[in-house]
């Protein structure tokens, strides 16, 4: 490799990196953390059967699984200002990545809650709990064990899914790279080093997972219901 | 008392429960035996109202439910929680201790302060002998230990009514015996219970009356002596494949 060639990468790690720190990881974090709380409502609503709610909520999973995400940025960013609404980047791209997550992890959540024995119910209703008591107490601990490494596969997509948002003008990683490398003209380069630091978060993220799953202590047949979750969402 | 009247059950097109009548008395343990599929589980079941009878009465020390009309979900909660249930598949919470599943019903429901349901579970714990698995998770304990925990959790409701639905279908024989040998102790002592059960000898020992249910109806009732000296063809059969 020659000196140019390492100068332009070191150059250009700093300020792809500060992308990462600033715009794909907060921008990650909050549409996670917001479409996850999401997800488990609709979860709840839709297991629960709640009357007309439960309607509204599977036409909700339907559309935004059936739309590719890159539509429904621009829907949000370019087509909504048409209609005299409009919505700073950030703001724009928090809104549809939680939105995203809000309608694959509500699948998950359904599955996990599905996935917890009917006696488990039972037992909780033969105590005299309510339905808001047996769900809460007895049911979401359960399923939340299961749902959590399935919730986490759906977090390191996100953070890849996120160089979507360079399209809409956020400054994340891929953006700030394509705008170093209208200045540099070596895209080869630029694009390898990006890709290796998405591939960089991604493996210490791959490395917490295995950690995470090893402190849950998952039994057999937990990770059996684990697997089949994951095999759907795939 | 208990008293079940024309008690009805569909499950869709199936007639499970055909009008049955029958009175269950106070402190007295009454088995109910059948063939697998005669409903005696559904008849168990109906009486804590985990399955809803499409129509008849059932009546608990003066506690009426009339299933022909819509009765509340207050009123039926008041009502399952002076039942208590035991499961065949134990159906312990295994997010939780065995302690933690003892206290779950008086703390949540009977809103119990922690520290008195902590005390009266322990006393429960001492009564089932497994004082020493308190902190122990459900996949930490045998089958057999499992069950006496999930005695505990049921006795801990108070409950005036105990059911037992085969508690020891699922456990071989070894383990099935310490958990017999708990029921039978409880069955001494005041508590009304009602059990299905498959097992014939244990049915003779414990039971003060024994209920023989075929086809959803209640073919023959009385003491497990005054069943085998019906000479009811199809109850002897029954009674012999078992023995």
């Amino acid at each position: 490799m020659d000196a140019r060639a390492i100068e332009i990468l070191t150059e250009s790690f700093w300020p792809i990196l500060k992308a990462g720190l600033c715009y794909t990881i907060p921008l990650t974090l909050i549409a996670f953390v917001l479409g996850t709380l999401l997800a488990a409502l609709v979860a709840i609503v839709r297991v629960s059967k709640v009357p007309v709610l439960n309607k509204i909520c599977e036409l909700y999973v339907w559309i935004i699984r059936g739309t590719p995400l890159l539509v429904q940025l621009f829907l949000v960013f370019f087509g909504l200002p048409k209609v005299g609404i409009v919505i700073e980047p950030m703001p724009a791209g928090i809104m549809v990545f939680s939105i995203s997550i809000g309608a694959y992890s509500s699948e998950i959540f359904r599955a996990a809650i599905l996935s917890i024995p009917k006696g488990q119910w039972e037992a909780a209703m033969a105590l005299g709990m309510s339905y808001p008591q047996q769900l809460i107490r007895i049911i979401l601990p359960q399923a939340f064990k299961i749902a959590l490494p399935p919730l986490f596969n759906s977090f390191i997509s996100l953070v890849k899914d996120t160089s979507l948002a360079a399209n809409i003008t956020i400054p994340e990683m891929l953006l700030t790279t394509q705008r170093i490398t209208a200045r540099n003209y070596e895209p080869l380069l630029m694009y390898i080093e990006v890709g290796f630091i998405y591939l960089l978060f991604c493996t210490v993220l791959n490395f917490v997972q295995t950690k995470m799953e090893e402190r849950l202590m998952l039994t057999p047949d937990e990770k059996k219901k684990i697997q089949k979750i994951n095999d759907a969402q795939a | 008392m208990l008293k079940i009247e024309k008690l009805n059950k569909y499950f869709g097109d199936n007639h499970v429960l055909k009008d049955i009548s029958l009175d269950i008395e106070t402190k007295k343990t009454t088995v109910i035996i059948g063939s697998s599929g005669s409903g005696k589980s559904t008849l168990l079941r109906c009486i804590n109202l985990l399955e809803t009878p499409n129509s008849g009465v059932i009546n608990l020390d003066g506690t009426e439910l009339d299933f022909s009309k819509k009765i509340p979900g207050n009123v039926k909660k008041s009502f399952t929680k002076r039942t208590g249930m035991v499961f065949q598949s134990f159906n312990l919470f295994p997010h939780k201790t065995a302690l933690e599943n003892i206290i779950e019903g008086p703390v949540v429901v009977l809103k119990k302060d922690k520290k008195t349901a902590i005390d009266e579970a322990m006393e429960l714990l001492r009564r089932v002998g497994l004082e020493d698995k308190r902190d122990s998770y459900p996949n930490q304990l045998s089958g057999g230990q499992q069950q006496r925990i999930a005695i505990a959790r049921a006795l801990a409701m108070k409950p005036e009514v105990l059911l037992f639905d085969e508690p020891t279908s699922a456990l071989d024989p070894e383990l099935g015996a310490e958990v017999l040998g708990l029921i039978k102790e409880l069955s001494k002592e005041d508590y009304t219970i009602i059990i299905v059960t498959h097992n014939m000898s244990f049915a003779r020992e414990v039971s003060d009356e024994v209920v023989f249910v075929e086809k959803g109806e209640i073919l023959a009732k009385g003491s497990y002596d005054d069943l085998t000296a019906m000479h009811n063809e199809r109850i002897t059969q029954f009674l012999s494949y078992l023995d």
